[in-house]
């Protein structure tokens, strides 16, 4: 009876999430339309229970529940955090969005609370089986979410094309979990890390797992050659959920692939140290490449979130605790620029109004040039010029790669990120050289307002001061992976 | 009393910060709706950020060739990466240049910047504390996070009050210059993994093979030779300084290229020094190609701007020859060089800036006989043209007779091909000025043109003393450097390749 306590106690940030979606998905029932701003602030309540929940039970030990199914460490706790803050904000930007378009219904903030358990169960996953139960929560969510505007055909193309590639990439994932079990004789990531350092880890049919597993993972990030479903969703899908699926998940799948990678099958790491080193550099060429090409703002964001990927397999590959912990750095400044671009696409739009080609934002400095500004850090923030935060991340990654010897890729890697900032210049000149295409005044709530540019200014201020969260991620790599 | 003390011990931070503080100021406070408080609210922040650099004239220690001023904080331990501050005698005379230029171009920007002021001024005043941030940072990453950043606002003003072409020639600035840096990174996470630190101090200490030296060598080559810009990587100047709005040229000619300049000094020579001496034949021929090829492509030019940009770019071959002599008299001469460049090509421009105001034309087909119109403007002018072509009593002469006698000292052929500059140097300054202000009046526009104001008057007037009095007195700037370049020398004579058998 105790053990079950200790157990639920554990998991109570995800028995909260649970019960208040729910919870939500039945009151929705009940309420009237007009009303439903309450599920709203219900759904952002229950971000902030599952905070303190998870704030109240830190502790910076390993801990297990759940029959060694489930871990509680500093690294979850940290990556569980930054996925409640980024739903949070996410939300705040896509109310508004949803509501104009007929989508602001209790399902969307349920789908998107089980969307984030499933993310939750990702980070905590022990077992090769709770993190594949994890993943198929979350991307269940997903694609029903991409589909969610049900009469747009185009959002529904991209939702089939999602749901069938998705489906194939975590069969290859659960088929390369198979054969690692066959060969280890457990599902438990502590279990076959201890297996392989007594048995030789050059057997093939491990490989070959691996391989599936990598394949898998790459997916689920979008590095190429992975990389097909990426700009089709990103485009096809409502604003709101690209901003979904673009940012938080991508904890979630460094979480796996951490879990994984760095910890399971960390004697394979001279294996997959090298299919990240090709997924990496291809990734970074073709993404920043094809962005060039682009002039519709969803898809040039996808080809850029591809290139990140890349950078962020960069530390990664380095296999060491600098390594992983550049790459969580790296992962957190992503997912902060990848909220401030959509949710600039999001303040551009309007009822009827999609801000998603290129030319829209022309001349937003004479229309708001605090909206201008804030886009302006956000881009040269994605194309990793100081003083920004994304500088930073590219700067962890390349050193973890450096250190481990990978020069000249990072000499590559830099010189396709002189590529990159062309894409990235090319939205300033829009917005700053040219002049207005339309006039009309930018409206949306103050709320909005204020967390977007709390968010844009904070990638200025975490780029002047960014020892504070580095630190966060060495920390909470270390105590976590030792 | 404790407020002076704090200022004091704190000047370098207070020269960075303050304008980049003020420009926040200026972009919060002004706008287009009352275009006089936001000028006199840039003025005035642009002289307080001048006064506040003056100690580093005043309380500058000429006997001591190390770092003075000194400030050290930690600002990122995770990666050991610290606040560090100071300027040598290579520094200091570049900060003030800096922070002069920048005062100037407030001025010369009163009547002429009329869309997004705040913005423009915002913008001169942020570049200002950031180029200063470049010149006295003694840390790798808070140099490079300064070097990288002031392309943002340079790229803003030229795409934004740029000419026609304005589009293609900044984002063809930033990415040559991005490039180059990004490269320089690299060296950077390398000297930190072999040192454990980004202080400068300790990369000076470490000692590298060859191999490595060149490779490191070649990586800040690729940083600093784009910016300072040496042949056959300077084809983005002519673009920018023909499309930048006048005081973004003068920025980008007199303090941008220094740090091109500078940064060999700091960085590249000091780092490196084997590979310095080991490609010293080749920093000479480049740095030759520069000063005879590039003068005669200046000689043909129709543009003015694009002329200045030629000349520039020939001059500063001057200072990367004057480097790669290690001779005390060419490496002074080549800093002395820098700094009479600043004041020079900063009223040149000023000079085609008057000129377009009135005309809207930068062609010199479309001028001549302005001397007829604009006697006092052309009185300046032409001194400014003698001085660009090296008249002894100007700053232009002090630095190329020092280089051209170091190089003659080094090899005679070298010093003589150098010193070919003096004819053509004088040919297409002298030649431009003879199309534009002499003879008859060209055309309508011309004669209705009218002679500067008091404005223009005070901000030539200045320069214009600048360089005659550096000119006839370079004492000051000798001063300066002296200690520092003594000290320079005696590091680059010592090898930095790993003892055999250690």
């Amino acid at each position: 009876m105790e053990y079950i306590k200790t157990d639920l106690i554990t998991a109570l940030p995800e028995l909260t999430v649970l019960c208040m979606a729910m919870f939500i998905l039945l009151l929705d029932l009940f309420i009237k339309p007009k009303n439903r701003i309450v599920i709203y602030v219900l759904a952002q309540f229950t971000l902030l229970a599952a905070a303190y929940f998870t704030v109240s039970t830190y502790n910076p030990s390993v801990g297990y529940a759940f029959s060694n199914m489930f871990v509680d460490d500093p690294l979850a706790d940290v990556l569980k955090l930054m996925t409640y803050l980024g739903t949070s904000m996410m939300l705040v930007y896509t109310r508004q969005y949803m509501q104009q378009r007929g989508m602001f219904r209790g399902e969307y903030y349920a789908m998107v609370l089980f969307s984030m358990l499933g993310m939750m169960i990702m980070i905590s996953g022990q077992s090769m089986l709770t993190i594949y139960m994890g993943l198929e929560l979350l991307s269940l969510c997903l694609y029903s979410l991409v589909a969610f505007d049900r009469d747009n055909a185009r959002a529904t193309e991209a939702a089939m094309k999602y749901f069938v590639l998705g489906a194939l990439a975590s069969g290859m994932l659960l088929y390369g979990m198979s054969m690692i079990y066959g060969m280890t004789g457990s599902l438990n990531i502590t279990e076959i890390s201890s297996v392989l350092l007594e048995t030789n880890p050059k057997n093939p049919v491990l490989i070959l797992g691996l391989v599936f597993i990598v394949a898998g993972l790459a997916f689920k990030f979008g590095a190429v050659p992975f990389q097909m479903w990426v700009p089709d969703v990103y485009q096809g899908a409502p604003t709101s959920i690209t901003m979904l699926i673009g940012s938080v998940p991508k904890f979630a799948a460094f979480a796996i692939t951490i879990r994984l990678l760095a910890q399971g099958l960390y004697p394979l790491a001279i294996d997959w140290q090298d299919m990240l080193l090709i997924m990496a550099v291809l990734s970074i060429a073709i993404g920043n490449i094809t962005a060039i090409a682009q002039t519709n703002l969803k898809r040039m964001l996808a080809y850029s979130t591809i290139s990140h990927i890349g950078f962020l397999l960069f530390g990664l590959m380095s296999a060491n605790l600098n390594g992983f912990a550049s790459s969580m750095f790296y992962i957190t400044a992503y997912v902060l620029m990848t909220l401030a671009g959509f949710g600039m696409i999001l303040l551009l739009s309007r009822q009827g109004f999609e801000a998603e080609n290129l030319d829209d934002l022309k001349g937003l400095n004479q229309r708001s040039p605090w909206a201008a500004f804030l886009m302006l850090i956000t881009m040269f923030s994605m194309a990793g010029v100081p003083p920004t935060l994304g500088f930073y991340a590219k700067f962890t990654v390349l050193q973890a790669a450096l250190q481990a010897g990978f020069l000249w890729a990072v000499v590559f890697a830099v010189l396709m990120a002189a590529i990159g900032a062309f894409y990235y210049l090319r939205i300033v000149k829009l917005m700053y050289f040219d002049a207005p295409k339309d006039n009309s005044a930018i409206s949306a709530p103050t709320d909005m307002q204020l967390v977007l540019s709390v968010n844009a200014v904070a990638l200025l201020l975490l780029g002047i001061m960014p020892q504070t969260l580095m630190q966060i991620c060495g920390v909470a790599i270390s105590l976590s992976l030792q | 009393m404790m407020t002076m003390d704090f200022l004091n011990s704190h000047v370098l931070s207070f020269s960075i910060w303050l304008p980049i503080l003020a420009g926040v100021m200026v972009l919060l406070l002004g706008s287009d709706n009352k275009p006089n408080f936001t000028r006199w609210l840039a003025l005035a922040f642009g002289l307080l950020a001048f006064a506040v650099t003056l100690p580093l004239y005043t309380h500058f220690n000429y006997a001591d060739g190390g770092f003075q001023f000194q400030e050290l904080a930690r600002w990122i331990p995770a990666f050991n990466v610290n606040y560090h501050l100071g300027v040598d005698g290579i520094a200091a005379p570049l900060i003030l240049l800096t922070s002069f230029t920048t005062v100037i171009v407030v001025i010369a920007a009163w009547e002429v910047i009329t869309k997004n002021i705040a913005q423009y001024m915002a913008a001169f005043l942020i570049m200002s504390g950031l180029m200063i941030g470049v010149f006295s940072a003694l840390d790798g990453l808070l140099y490079y996070v300064f070097w990288e950043a002031m392309l943002i606002p340079m790229f803003l003003v030229i795409g934004i009050w740029g000419g026609e072409n304005r589009v293609y020639a900044t984002i063809k600035f930033f990415l040559y210059t991005l490039l180059g840096s990004l490269l320089m990174l690299v060296a950077f996470i390398y000297l930190y993994h072999q040192t454990g630190s980004f202080e400068i101090a300790d990369y000076y200490q470490l000692p590298l093979p060859l191999t490595a030296q060149i490779l490191i060598f070649m990586a800040f080559f690729m940083a600093f030779a784009v910016k300072i810009p040496m042949w056959p990587v300077h084809t983005w100047l002519p673009d920018a300084h023909v499309e930048a709005p006048t005081g973004g040229s003068v920025i980008l000619a007199a303090i941008m290229l220094k740090l091109g300049g500078y940064s060999f000094l700091r960085f590249a020579m000091p780092i490196a020094p084997d590979a310095a001496h080991y490609l010293s034949g080749f920093m000479i021929t480049l740095s030759l190609i520069a000063i005879v090829y590039i003068a005669l492509v200046a000689l043909v030019q129709k543009d003015m701007k694009k002329l200045i940009a030629y000349s520039s770019i020939s001059h500063m071959g001057f200072v990367t020859l004057g480097f790669f002599l290690f001779s005390q008299l060419g490496l002074e001469g080549a800093i002395v060089q820098m700094i009479s460049h600043g004041f020079i090509s900063a009223a040149m421009f000023l000079c085609v800036g008057v000129l377009y105001d009135r005309m809207h034309s930068r062609q010199i087909a479309d001028y001549g006989g302005v001397v007829n119109t604009m006697p006092i403007f052309a009185a300046f002018a032409v001194l400014f043209a003698m001085a660009n072509s090296g008249l002894p009593a100007t700053s232009g002469f002090v630095g190329e007779f020092m280089v051209i006698l170091a190089a003659v000292k080094y090899n005679f052929w070298v010093g003589f091909l150098a010193a070919t500059t003096l004819i053509f140097g004088a040919a297409y300054s002298l030649w431009m000025v003879k199309r534009v202000f002499y003879g008859d009046i060209a055309n309508s526009h011309v004669a209705e043109l009218k002679d500067i104001n008091k404005r223009e008057l005070l901000i030539l007037s200045v320069l214009a003393l600048m360089v005659i009095g550096f000119g006839v007195y370079p004492q000051p700037l000798t001063e300066f450097t002296h200690a520092t370049a003594a000290q320079f020398l005696s590091h680059m004579a010592i090898s930095k390749l790993p003892v055999a058998g250690l």
